[in-house]
């Protein structure tokens, strides 16, 4: 994005001291207008990002105690929160959940794109809808439904049991909620990334794959050693949106907690924390301190990935 | 077409700045406390001003009717914001915002302290409060109260009983239910061993009842005063009495001889229902919850009865509570003498109080419904023509002494419930958890200000 906004202003520059003053107007005109376009999203969002991130900045630099009033304390909070073993077994977790997640999805989604990309019956339009479909159910209405799948007396994985008169594994006790979770996430997310894989598939100009055939590659060599590398960008583009999404996990583990028999803790997750404690212990200063301090974590590790899998001619060159 | 494109731009900027200035116009003209305009009830009397009510009683919507017929001066307007818990987090967020609480809220009388001490409830002694003094016993009126101070008009108390199964105890062979904890265990056993259901229940989702439990034999969690001195506190969740309690619960864990599942979800009712669990240790307002969740109308009808709470000490029985709610007056009401003639007055009629009691929603603490025969010999269809009014639940509150609660009681209850998990998926035993609880309490309270001894 940034790169087309730069290489079209340098294109732009060289004309613009050619100009009669006419033209000159004219330009600040249409500057004006360019200024009015972006007006919208610059007043959306100064008013609800940055304006409520720099508040609560500021709120994280005060502690408040029940029997003491609010006083500044500088960075006190990061202080606590970095050495909070709450804080620090949730940001543990999390970054698990990335290790374990992310290739699963990753996989999961390339393997449906290219499964999808290859086969052009009608099947194939039915399936991309069925695989595309839990992503467009909304994450809350998912987990409840996830829930009752889950469920050690109504789930049809106990009546499966049933027949053979067993217990089914309950996959959000202590032991289970790990891989439970990481099923749950997995089908949510994974029609997305498809579609975006996809996509890019879709992209790809046929006569790169004639060229490839006439030198003899088969299915295999076509789909690994043609398409895969050519749709690098969106993996790293999902790796990306994933690393962030799962670092800030919240909504699943939120919404399974009433059943899962207290296996998913008030810390289980950073932002689970920073939400129990603000809404339920009332330490706004300190929610805001560790969600700061997750912001911090989540711009490390994206920092670092991207460094990893920068290109020549990108911002980190 | 160019200046078309710019008015278009100039449009979109300000349309979009004006919608923007009327949500912001929108938030500053309403008052402090939340506006009446979501009601869940019907308003009868238009004109009357109006005081909202925030509460999760069963039968809520007909004790608001009941007061709002009999009042021509004032209405309630009631939404229900969640259960225990779920409304509790809400009403914080409305203390810490100084923003949005209702003018009267329904809190357990264990949380009082917790919103005393942020300033979030009026003193309702001067408006009305000292009034009804009489009409309640001297422990119902202390667990509302603080020194002089009375933080809200109690409503229902929860004397603690054993609700069991007849059918699994006879299927296994238990005559007579449990009198102390040594007969409770040894049943567990003998069903466990039998290849039976679960005997009781350790969900981590109701600390409240385990915290009875330990003050039954002695434990003596906090002691704070807030009348007193605000900032002092004395911690001590790990004497032995709660160490015992907690090592008891523990052991019949990490047996399987009870199950390990949260109360009040789908699984546990279905669970009740199927006589998945012999008994069930809670207080005089459960069967009510129970039987509006869908318990005692089937197969399961009859099924069950009450018996009194085991002891330690059969020869010295200590009984205790499990909730028990009060009306409050929040300190954001725009109107507090008329809040407070809310609180005292809902919930008080005994039309209300009699389909409380009759379907086992409340433990009324009213003197007046306490002494009516009608009340005492009621034969309850859901312990299957038991008198348990006048057996069980009432010796029970005449010999409840009252609770000391902290300050920080949801963040306590949060903790203890990460405690029992642990002790449920067997990663700790019961006097580690109670240590382990010891020390974060101790930092918790220290760190909020607290002068702290142990």
């Amino acid at each position: 994005m940034t790169e087309v906004l730069s290489a079209s202003r340098a294109v732009a520059r060289p004309g613009a001291r050619r100009r009669t003053p006419g033209q000159r107007k004219e330009v600040r005109r249409q500057a004006l207008i360019g200024w009015l376009f972006i007006t919208p999203f610059a007043l959306v969002f100064l008013l609800f990002l940055v304006a409520p991130l720099a508040y609560a900045f500021y709120l994280s630099l005060f502690t408040k105690g029940l029997a003491t009033g609010t006083e500044f304390a500088w960075f006190s909070n990061y202080l606590q929160a970095f050495t909070d073993p709450a804080f620090l077994g949730g940001v543990g977790f999390v970054l698990r959940f990335v290790l374990v997640l992310i290739p699963i999805q990753m996989l999961v989604s390339l393997a449906a794109a290219l499964v999808l990309d290859a086969i052009t019956n009608r099947f194939a339009r039915f399936a991309r809808l069925m695989i595309f479909l839990p992503y467009a159910v909304p994450a809350v209405i998912g987990a409840l439904m996830w829930g009752f799948l889950y469920s050690p007396s109504f789930g049809p994985l106990q009546q499966l049991f049933d027949v053979f008169g067993a217990q089914a594994p309950f996959l959000l006790s202590p032991d289970n909620v790990f891989s439970g979770l990481v099923n749950v996430v997995t089908w949510q997310w994974a029609g997305y990334y498809m579609i975006i894989i996809y996509a890019a598939l879709q992209g790809i100009d046929s006569s790169v794959y004639e060229a490839a055939r006439i030198d003899g590659a088969n299915a295999w060599q076509l789909a690994f050693r043609v398409k895969v590398p050519l749709v690098a960008n969106s993996l790293v583009l999902i790796l990306v949106f994933a690393l962030i999404g799962t670092l800030q996990f919240f909504t699943e583990p939120a919404i399974l907690r009433p059943i899962a028999n207290g296996s998913i803790s008030a810390s289980f997750t950073p932002n689970i924390y920073a939400y129990t404690v603000a809404f339920s212990y009332a330490q706004f200063n300190y929610a805001s301190a560790i969600s700061f301090a997750l912001g911090f974590i989540v711009f490390i590790c994206v920092f670092v990935f991207l460094f990893a899998t920068r290109k020549r001619g990108s911002i980190f060159a | 077409m160019k200046k078309s494109r710019l008015a278009l731009a100039v449009v979109a900027a300000g349309s979009l700045i004006a919608s923007l200035a009327a949500c912001s116009s929108g938030g500053s003209g309403t008052s402090q406390a939340e506006h009446a305009t979501n009601c869940t009830n019907k308003l009868m009397v238009k004109s009357a001003p109006t005081v909202t009510v925030w509460a999760w009683y069963p039968n809520m919507a007909n004790v608001v009717d009941n007061f709002n017929a009999a009042h021509k001066d004032v209405q309630i307007c009631w939404r229900n914001a969640g259960q225990g818990v779920a409304e509790y987090d809400k009403f914080q967020t409305t203390v810490s915002a100084n923003k949005g609480a209702p003018d009267v809220v329904m809190l357990e009388s264990d949380h009082l302290t917790t919103f005393e001490i942020q300033k979030a409830l009026v003193d309702i002694a001067p408006l009305g409060g000292n009034k009804i003094k009489s009409q309640f016993s001297a422990g119902a009126i202390k667990d509302v109260s603080s020194g002089n101070a009375i933080y809200a008009a109690p409503v229902d108390g929860g004397p603690m009983a054993l609700i069991y199964r007849t059918d699994v105890f006879k299927k296994y062979g238990i005559k007579t239910p449990p009198t102390t904890w040594a007969e409770y265990a040894a049943d567990a056993k003998k069903v466990h061993d039998a290849g039976g259901p679960a005997f009781g229940d350790l969900g981590s989702n109701v600390p409240a009842p385990l915290v009875a439990l330990q003050i039954q034999k002695g434990a003596v969690p906090f002691v704070y005063d807030f009348a007193k001195d605000p900032k002092k506190i004395t911690i001590k969740v790990n004497d032995q009495a709660s160490k015992d309690v907690l090592d008891y619960w523990a052991k019949l864990s990490q047996a399987g001889q009870i199950g390990k599942q949260d109360q009040f979800t789908t699984d546990y009712v279905s669970g009740v229902v199927n006589g998945k669990y012999a008994t069930y240790l809670s207080a005089a307002w459960a069967p009510g919850y129970l039987t509006g969740a869908g318990v005692g109308k089937g197969a399961d009808k009859g099924k069950f009865a009450v018996a009194p709470l085991p002891q330690w000490d059969a020869s010295n029985p200590v009984q205790v509570n499990w909730g028990g709610s009060a009306f409050a007056v929040t300190s954001q009401a725009t109107d507090k003498k008329l809040a407070a003639e809310v609180a005292l007055g809902m919930y008080a009629d005994s039309k209300s109080l009699t389909e409380g009691w009759q379907k086992q929603i409340i433990f009324p603490l009213n003197k007046s419904v306490l002494s009516s025969s009608e009340f005492v010999n009621a034969k309850v269809d859901f312990f299957n023509g038991q008198t348990a009014n006048k057996d069980i639940y009432i010796p029970a509150a005449n010999a409840y002494q009252g609770t000391p609660y902290s300050p920080f009681e949801t963040y306590y209850y949060a903790q203890l419930t990460a405690q029992i998990a642990a002790i449920n998926s067997g990663k700790i035993s019961g006097p580690a958890a109670a240590d382990a609880l010891q020390q974060n309490l101790v930092s918790y309270a220290k760190k909020q200000g607290f002068t702290v001894s142990d």
